[in-house]
């Protein structure tokens, strides 16, 4: 019964992705830019926690946190560039 | 017990895509910048939540024991989300709404986008004049 739950969601995020890359292509503004890859990197680190689970490790919980602060400061970074035009002033 | 396990590991499973999902169909169905702003930083971030509990417990029913390492990151995502949230939505008021468009926020003050601290050089030349204006 998890596995087909596990292929449901994996389906889910793939689709979902494929969105933000839609979104990520085709923007009518900048902002929207901005939001298509913060929501990319959270998917990604979804993708990642199924992952883990589909081949039963405990080896990607670095790369999720990665992920995560990772994605937090770029777009953090992204919006204050759009806002001062400067990052760290 | 291990049946119990497999039900809710699989009803978080199936909720948390449903949510991702909608939360990715949002960025591209919602009709403008604003209301984009919603689907993503509510919708998916419920989704990785519920995924990354899911795995806590697969972990705590079918691994050696939980891992709170899934639970650090839920955490970290659901306090950054509202952050970049409201980053976002304040760089979209800045680059494409008039500061009079804009409800009023009380007597002899202004939205911190536009106000003393905002830059100029990312505005449109009459916006510009009129806050230098206001300013002197």
């Amino acid at each position: 019964m998890i596995e087909y739950a596990l292929w449901f969601a994996f389906t889910c995020f793939g689709i979902g992705q494929l969105f933000c890359l839609f979104r990520l292509v085709f923007a009518p503004g900048v902002g929207d830019r901005v939001l298509a890859l913060d929501t990319m990197a959270i998917n990604m680190i979804a993708l990642i926690a199924l992952f883990g689970i589909l081949h039963d490790t405990t080896m990607y919980f670095e790369i999720m946190m990665l992920f995560a602060m990772v994605g937090f400061v770029s777009t953090v970074a992204y919006a204050k560039f759009l806002l001062r035009g400067d990052v760290i002033e | 017990m291990e049946q119990i396990g497999e039900i809710l590991i699989s009803a978080l499973l199936v909720l948390g895509g449903l949510f991702g999902l909608v939360g990715s169909y949002g960025l591209v169905k919602l009709p403008d910048q604003m209301t984009r702003l919603h689907a993503p930083t509510k919708a998916a971030t419920l989704g990785v939540g519920g995924v990354l509990i899911a795995s806590l417990m697969w972990f705590a029913f079918f691994g050696e024991a939980p891992s709170w390492h899934e639970l650090l990151i839920t955490l970290f995502l659901f306090l950054t989300a509202p952050i970049t949230g409201m980053m976002i939505s304040k760089a979209n008021m800045h680059l494409t709404w008039e500061p009079d468009e804009l409800p009023h926020c009380g007597p002899d003050m202004q939205w911190a986008t536009y106000g003393d601290s905002a830059e100029r050089s990312l505005m449109d030349g009459e916006t510009s004049q009129d806050q230098r204006d206001h300013r002197e």
